[in-house]
This record gives structure tokens, sequence and C-alpha cells, in this order.
């Protein structure tokens, strides 16, 4: 009877510093998971900025400005413009035998 | 050596009687206040204990995003942090102070003022500060100086979207426009979560979730930034060309109502909130009305072709270009002589009008406005939109019915004006206008027939060509329907001499008809004032713009455009 006591008092000391180490390594994973979180939260601050920088930069009025200015570009005359058809296309090549 | 005397001592019993019973009541003492704490006191110290390391978290929730029909950004909210300070431990060095003035762009005097302030305990230094500079700030360690994390409303497009998104204020509440009037989807709702910290104020762990977080919906709206840009761009160079007072322009989808542009001047920049007045507030398009003038008139001839009065090709006599009502005079610009009803309509007879007005039922005409939508809210969600004055056909005089027919005496915001012009590009249907992007195929409501409103829409186009009211608004390539419109401005009930606003309305390819756009200029004073002198050079630049970048397929050869020597008469009449 009493060996068996003192085994299981043994048992019972186990189980507490398992409990232990356990409540410590979950404490430990959650303090990572929230580092993380912290992370994840960080970039997607960086993402909105990188979005708004974007958004900036593709400003219909600057990229107007650049092709015009710099490149020297200029909207073609209707009359400068030939519209293809698809369908029309399809028939030519079809007659030469180029349809794929 | 001297040996210690031992004596053996008799203690009394008593002695350890005592001792034994202090010890026992001791413990009974103890166990009792054990209980009674464990027992009474239970719920209030466990909060005690628990304050210790337990604590409420916000958790935040961003506001929305708004972005255009392509999924480009609009509005954004990024986080931005706000300095306050608790004066009652502040501690600052002057050369500290000098340096914190220069990075928040402040006066030292009005900082120094704010550290001052004894009695409060929280005072904001600075809200919305860029991240970057509340780092320093706070590299600088001062006691007493703290952050808190905002959020702060970006708009990319400054003012090029202004009165389509409106503003939210500092803190985070929609003040106009799409802000506004979609505040309960683009807001989101704080959460809140109770944890365990450790003796480092680390999270170490979650205990519940009070409430989670509720992030703000995004919204999707109907604009095209590419066309809203091309809209504002257009707008602003002829409000300065014609020295006009305001002015706006709407872009729809035929088809499917939804707006693909909607711009005013004078506007404002959302990102600058220094820069707004009323005036510039104003969402002109939607909230100011007017009288539209001639625009008006396809109305009244559609339901007199509608209910078989009149055709397309009805002969009616305008001469001599005035027409006694009652004891007013109806006038056109000119005398025209004889005109077939599509001939009214190109060169914006008066005459011929009202003539065809008063030979329809009052309530005839009451129902076809009505229908097409003037007199009623368009329901497009914005703030303080206006519903425009339809008066009841039963106190109309017939003079008022025949001023009615082609504008005046009938007040209407642009949008609904361009509303209505769906029933003739759509071949009969109103259809609903919404600011958010549709993803099905909307039904309209039959207003007209087809054939009527083909018939109308051919008229339309006449109005593009040579001998019409506005053959500026011509575009290479494209068929384009459209009407010009003059009126005299309302001021305080009297119409003002010499003060206009020019309209026009049109829609293109006319063959099937993709965009609608309205262009109203409010008092041009460069000379020119006609709508088809004015207004209709605006809606063709708006118009061939957006065509080329929705990529719209052209109805017309290239060479379509007639150009001509202008004659006394063009661009003339409203």
């Amino acid at each position: 009877m009493f060996k068996l006591n003192i085994f299981l008092v043994f048992i019972l000391i186990a189980c507490a510093l398992g409990v232990v180490t356990s409540q410590h390594m979950v404490r430990k994973l959650f303090m990572a998971l929230e580092n993380e979180k912290e992370i994840e939260r960080k970039l997607d601050v960086e993402w909105g900025r990188l979005q708004l920088e974007q958004s900036t930069l593709i400003m219909h009025g600057r990229i107007e400005h650049i092709a015009r200015e710099h490149l020297k570009m200029t909207v073609p005359a209707a009359t400068s413009i030939q519209i293809v058809s698809i369908n029309e296309a399809e028939n030519r090549l079809d007659a030469k035998g180029l349809k794929p | 050596m001297i040996k210690p005397e031992l004596r053996q001592i008799k203690l009394s019993a008593w002695r350890s009687l005592l001792l034994f019973g202090l010890l026992v009541l001791g413990l009974i003492s103890l166990a009792g206040r054990a209980a009674y704490l464990q027992g009474m006191h239970h719920d209030f110290l466990q909060e005690k204990g628990e304050s210790r390391y337990s604590r409420i978290v916000e958790m935040n929730a961003d506001r929305g995003m708004i972005t255009d029909r392509n999924g480009h950004i609009l509005a954004i909210s990024s986080p931005v942090a706000s300095i306050y300070v608790d004066p009652k431990v502040v501690e600052i060095k002057p050369e500290q102070l000098k340096k914190m003035a220069g990075l928040l762009e402040m006066d030292s005097a009005e900082i120094n003022d704010r550290l001052n302030r004894e009695n409060s305990r929280f005072v904001y230094l600075k809200r919305q500060v860029v991240p970057d500079i509340a780092e320093k700030i706070m590299k600088m360690k001062i006691k007493g100086i703290h952050l808190t994390s905002e959020s702060k409303r970006y708009y990319p497009e400054s003012e090029f979207a202004a009165h389509v998104l409106g503003f939210t204020d500092i803190n985070d509440e929609g003040q106009e426009g799409v802000e506004r009037g979609w505040q309960d989807t683009l807001a989101g709702e704080l959460g809140h979560r109770r944890v365990l910290k450790d003796n480092k104020g680390q999270i170490i762990e979650d205990v519940e979730n009070i409430r989670p977080p509720k992030p703000g919906q995004d919204l999707v709206l109907s604009i095209d930034r590419r066309i809203q840009y091309r809209a504002h761009a257009e707008l602003k160079e002829a409000v300065l060309a014609n020295n006009a007072k305001a002015g706006s322009i709407v872009v729809l989808d035929a088809q499917t109502g939804e707006i693909l542009a909607l711009t005013n001047l004078p506007a404002y920049n959302p990102n600058r909130r220094s820069s707004i007045t009323n005036e510039r507030l104003r969402n002109r398009a939607l909230i100011d009305t007017f009288e539209p003038g001639s625009t008006l008139k396809p109305f009244t001839v559609a339901i007199a072709m509608e209910i078989g009065k009149v055709n397309a090709n009805t002969v009616l006599q305008t001469a001599p270009g005035t027409w006694q009502v009652g004891k007013k005079t109806i006038r056109d610009v000119s005398n025209k002589g004889e005109l077939t009803v599509a001939q009214i309509i190109q060169q914006s007879s008066n005459v011929g009008t009202s003539k065809i007005a008063l030979s329809l039922e009052s309530q005839t005409m009451w129902e076809m406005f009505n229908r097409s939508g003037f007199g009623t809210l368009t329901n497009s969600g914005f703030p303080g939109e206006a519903s425009g004055i339809l008066r009841p056909y039963n106190k109309w005089r017939p003079i008022e019915q025949a001023t009615m027919s082609y504008g005046h005496g009938i007040s209407t915001s642009l949008m609904q004006l361009a509303r209505a012009y769906t029933i003739f590009a759509s071949g009969g249907e109103l259809k609903p206008i919404s600011l958010l992007k549709q993803n099905m195929p909307v039904m309209g409501q039959r207003v007209i027939s087809r054939d009527t409103a083909q018939a109308m829409s051919r008229m339309l186009e006449m109005a593009t060509k040579p001998g019409g009211t506005a053959p500026l608004a011509q575009i290479s390539g494209y068929r384009v329907a459209g009407k010009t419109g003059t009126a005299h401005k309302l001021v305080d009930g009297q119409y003002a001499n010499k003060r206009y606003i020019s309209t026009f309305v049109g829609y293109a390819p006319a063959s099937n008809p993709r965009l609608i756009v309205a262009v109203m200029i409010d008092e041009p004073s460069a000379g020119k004032y006609f709508g088809g002198a004015v207004a209709a050079p605006v809606f063709s630049k708006v118009m061939s713009g957006a065509l080329r970048i929705l990529n719209i397929p052209p109805d017309a050869p290239a060479n379509n455009v007639i150009t001509f020597t202008a004659t006394p008469e063009m661009g003339d009449e409203g």
C-alpha cells in the first residue's frame, strides 16, 4: 500500500510538471503567434501604402502628361485608324489556309 | 573553567497549555479569515487579482476601401499616429521642444501651451501624423508623450472625384458624397478581447473575445476613373474658356444606367480640408436644379408621337417666329416658316413645340414628364439629392403648358435629365441609375414604344448634323444624337437678363447607344452662351474620349464630321 502511494505521488508530481511545461509552451507559442499577427498587421499597412502609391503613380493625368510631354505621343486621328473586325480577319486567314 | 550551574527548572503546566491554546486560536482565526475572504469577498478579490494581469485590448477595424468599377482605388484608409501628452508628468527640455516643433510643423509656443494644461491628463499634441515622423518623436524618449494609432483617409484622385466620394471627418465619419451615403457599409466596428499580460506587457494568453472586430466592407462604384478624369479635365477647360461660374458633367451607361462619371466645378481637394468651402462642396449635378430649356422638347414631342397626334413628317407652321398664347408671346430666335416635326427638334423651335404641346391634354404631358423621372428622386443614394419641381397638371394654364414643353416652369437636376435620356437611348425604357457597379443587366420601366424612341433618336441625330443646333457635338467615326438647351437663369423667381445655363445631353453611338453624356455650363460669360456653342463641344470631347477608353467600335466612317462655315444661326436657340 505504502509503495503504491509513493508511486502515485511520483506520478502526480510528473503530471504537475507536465502541466507546467505545457502551459509554458502554450504561452511561448502564443507569444510567437501574436508576433506573427503583428507582422501581418504591419505588412497589411505596408500593402495599403503601396496600393496608395500605385494609384498615385497611375493617375490618368500623370500618365497623360508623361505620354504627351516626354514621349511626344498623340492620339491618332480617326482617319488614321483602321478597324479590323474579328470575323473578317478570320475569314481572310481562312481563305489563305492560315487559320490555326 | 567555570561550569554553569545546571538547575532543574520545573515549568508549570499552564504555560504550555496557554501556548497551545494561543496557537490553536490563531489557527482558527486564520481559517475563519480565509473562509470569510473565500466565501464573502470572493468576486471582489478575484477581480482585483485579475486586474493585475488581465487586460481588455481594442482591435482595430479598418474602414472599407472605395474602388472604381475596375478595382482602382478611389479612397483608402491608412494608419497614422496621433501624439498625445499627459501634462501632469511631462518633462521636456527646451531643445527637445524645438526639435519636436520642427518635426510636427507646429509653433513651439502652441506646443508649450498644450504641455502646460495642468488640470488635464490627456491633450492631443497633433492628430494624424505620418508614421515616420511619429517614430522619430518617440525616439526622443520624452516622458509623458505617447502615441495612439488612428487611420486617415486618402483620396488618390484628389479633386477629380471629389464630389462623388465626399470625405470623412477626423473621427472617420462620412461627411459628404459616398462616404456619407454609405457610411454604415464602409464603417468598421471596433472589437474588444480580454487577454493575459506578463510583467513585460506582452500578451501571453487569449481569455475571451468580448466582441470580434467588424471591418468595413469595400465598395465598388460604377465610376470609371479614366472617364471621370477625362470629364473633369474637359469641364475644367470649358469652364475656364467660357469664363463660367460653374459646370457639371454626368456620364451614364445607356444600357445599365450606371453612373460612369459625375463631376462638378468648382471642386475641392478632399486630401486638403482647408480647400473646402461651401461653394466648392456642392455636388451641383445632383443637388442643384435648373430649368432644362430645350433639352425637354424631345419628351413633349415623343408623347405626341406616341399617342399619334403627330409623326416625324407632320408639317407645322411656325411663321412668323412668334405665337400668342393668352397674353404672352412665345418666340423663336428667327422665323423658320413651315417645319416638319423632325425639323422642330433639329432646329429647336419653341413655337413648333408649343403648338404640339397645346394639342395634348395637360394630364398626358404631365404623365410623360412624370414617367420620365422629372420631379422624382433618382435614388442614387447620394445624400441631399434634389427632386426638382413638376407641378400638378390640374394647375397648369395653357401658357404654362406651352412654356413647359420647351423646359421652362419646370426644374430638374442634371442627373435627372441624363437619366431621362435613357428613354431615347435604350429604345423607350427609363433605366434606374446606380452609383454601384451592377453585375446583372437591369430592367427599365417602359415609357414609350420602341418605334417612337427610335424615331426620336433619328431626330436627335439630325440635331447634331449641319442644319441642327449642335453640329459641334459631332464625333469623328461615330454617329451621335443629342439636344441642346439654353435657359435664362431664374434669380429670385425672375428670369435674369444675360445670365444663362447652357446644356447639352446626348448619346453615342447612335446605332446602338452605349453612353449618355450630359453637360451643363452655368453662366458662360465669354460671349457665347447657346448650348450648341458652349456645351456641345464639351460633350464631343468627353464622349469621344470615353468611347475610345471603352473600346467601342465606330459606327460611322471616320470622315463623317461635316465641317462648315459658321452661319449666324449656328448653334442658335437652345
